[in-house]
């Protein structure tokens, strides 16, 4: 019997392939060692789910299956890199939709197995955590980051790569998952962050005020529940439901959240005495965010960095590069793959 | 040749390796560890032969009908090792599959399959053997009220399978009075039983590249 050799992984740089499917966006790059960031390519099924006014799980899962290879394969072409000159294959293994998860696990799994190379499940929030690695300048640990993202709200204190300390959260709906709600009840589409922050932009500001929740109390925890009700009964209280009014209540409405938010962040800065703030997750697309965030650091003298707005939603390059850094650490998965629809992320400590 | 096969469709996890006549297999009855225990399977039954993946002519895999997450699993898992292995896809209903499995164990040759397809359906085939020795569908998969399933087109001599006879004993037995003697919904699917398919697919070269094959769910409605 021939005895096939394969090419010796630990001498090779390493040049992994990532793939994320955790929720409505079909995601894959590659990343190289010593070059970076190779390719990238995303599907987002946002059109798929629209008529819904939010994710349809079954729906998700199935179009990840019609979607994955076609992206692998286009990844693997833009990048000019041949099957057998991958290292490493990561998927996102959690959390989010376990079907969806699924998908990409499975798939990517196998590629590992048949291609013989070794692969690791990556912590979707985690990812977004790294994401601003992938730009330059890249911030140096530690850092305090803010993840806003339509499944998680938190802030983290990161020490370095898999030491993180969760300093508090969102404890009912997150902040993205806030802005979906809030434009679902006032008619304007999914997803709601940028339909919000459309509409927004012919705001008047004073008009309408909501309430900055849970910033009176000590503590970094956070809640958007109640901000959302706040929006139903005002929106429902108005006589008149124009496109002015609509416009109005969307831009209290987004600026509640954000100076929520900053206030929780300024509070995180001022109690771990950290020097920088990283944001990450989808609703750090948010420009107006981004501004207000970039204001906070030059009051408090302080670094920022955030992602390009396409890494700070969900992408495959966060998953790889997440994934370079954890095989690169020694860690791999056994054949037996798996998925974590609810993970939390200090237990990667 | 060389063929992977891959079953995750219902509760029973199984794969098998064809190897120029020869076939070896695992499987295990184990809900919800499908993603668990299929490539460890794949894994054993290769080292057994003493291949690697890169040598695998073609992979099978039942496409279903079945659990939604199970034909996923097998798609998936056969989409990445042939994509890597650069070899075609040969997709098998699951159904069909079941048939194959009770001809080859049991010599029956006109078999009613039943699936549960939860929500008070079976995923349903009629299947009879054709003169290749595969069992062949009569009409068309479905998924239906146990009491309303497509009627075979002649009487007697019938069997049925799979779980949907336990599921729905009653309803199926009213409803197939005078066509199915008796029914067994304790036999599981097996992918050794997706081979002869896969053999027959790839000598007459209906076969697919592995970012084109999809799961068959029939079920549609899923909002």
């Amino acid at each position: 019997m021939t005895k096939i050799k394969f090419c010796d992984v630990v001498t090779m740089t390493m040049r992994i392939l990532g793939i994320e499917t955790s929720c409505d966006e079909t995601a894959v790059a590659i990343y190289d060692e010593t070059q970076g960031l190779l390719a990238h390519t995303l599907y987002s099924q946002i059109a798929l789910h629209a008529k819904y006014g939010g994710v349809v799980p079954e729906l998700a899962s199935r179009d990840h299956v019609r979607k994955l290879l076609p992206l692998i394969k286009e990844v693997l072409h833009a990048a000019n890199t041949q099957p057998h000159e991958i290292t490493g294959v990561a998927y996102t293994a959690g959390p989010g939709l376990v079907g969806a998860l699924l998908v990409g696990a499975a798939t990517g799994r196998s590629l590992a197995w048949a291609w013989r190379v070794p692969a690791i499940g990556v912590h979707h929030m985690e990812g977004h955590l790294l994401a601003p690695m992938l730009e330059n300048p890249a911030p140096t640990f530690p850092f305090l980051a803010l993840l806003v993202s339509g499944g998680h709200t938190q802030l983290i204190e990161v020490q370095a790569i898999g030491r993180y300390r969760l300093l508090g959260e969102s404890i009912d709906d997150a902040a993205g998952e806030a802005f979906d709600k809030v434009a679902k009840l006032l008619g304007l589409g999914y997803p709601g962050g940028p339909a919000i922050a459309r509409v927004a932009q012919q705001g008047k500001s004073g008009r309408f005020t909501f309430s900055r929740p849970m910033t009176q109390r000590p503590g970094l925890d956070l809640s958007f529940s109640g901000l959302k009700t706040q929006v139903l009964t005002t929106w429902q209280a108005q006589t008149i439901q124009d496109e002015q009014t609509r416009a109005d209540i969307a831009l209290a409405f987004e600026e509640a959240v954000i100076d929520t938010l900053l206030i929780k962040a300024q509070r995180a800065l001022q109690q771990t005495g950290l020097k920088t703030l990283v944001i990450a997750g989808g609703v750090g697309a948010n420009q107006w965010l981004r501004t207000r965030l970039q204001q906070l650091a030059n009051e408090l003298n302080i670094q920022v960095f955030y992602p390009r707005p396409i890494f700070c939603t969900d992408n495959g390059a966060m998953i790889a590069y997440t994934g370079y850094v954890r095989l690169k650490a020694g860690f791999q998965e056994p054949l037996s793959f798996n998925v974590q629809p609810r993970w939390s992320m200090e237990s990667l400590n | 040749m060389k063929l992977l096969a891959l079953e995750t469709s219902t509760e029973a996890c199984s794969c098998a390796l064809y190897v120029d006549g020869t076939i070896s297999q695992r499987a295990e009855f184990a809900p919800r560890k499908h993603a668990e225990l299929i490539l460890p399977m794949a894994e054993q039954l290769l080292a057994e032969a003493q291949l690697l993946p890169a040598q695998l002519d073609g992979v099978t895999f039942g496409q279903g009908p079945g659990s939604f997450t199970g034909v996923r699993i097998a798609c998936s898992v056969a989409q990445g090792i042939a994509f890597a292995a650069n070899v075609p896809v040969a997709p098998v209903s699951s159904l069909a599959a079941l048939a194959q499995h009770l001809y080859q164990t049991q010599g029956h040759e006109k078999i009613c399959v039943a699936f549960d397809a939860r929500m008070k359906e079976v995923y349903w085939g009629i299947y009879q053997l054709n003169q290749q020795g595969l069992m062949q569908l009569q009409g068309e998969e479905c998924v239906c009220a146990a009491h309303q399933v497509p009627l075979p087109d002649e009487k007697n001599s019938w069997v049925g399978v799979g779980s949907g006879w336990a599921a729905y004993s009653e309803a199926l037995s009213d409803r197939l009075a005078g066509y199915v003697q008796h029914y067994d919904s304790e036999i599981y699917l097996h992918a050794t039983a997706l081979i002869p398919f896969a053999l027959a697919m790839f000598a007459q070269q209906q076969v697919y590249p592995a970012e084109t094959v999809t799961p068959v769910y029939i079920r549609n409605k899923i909002i």
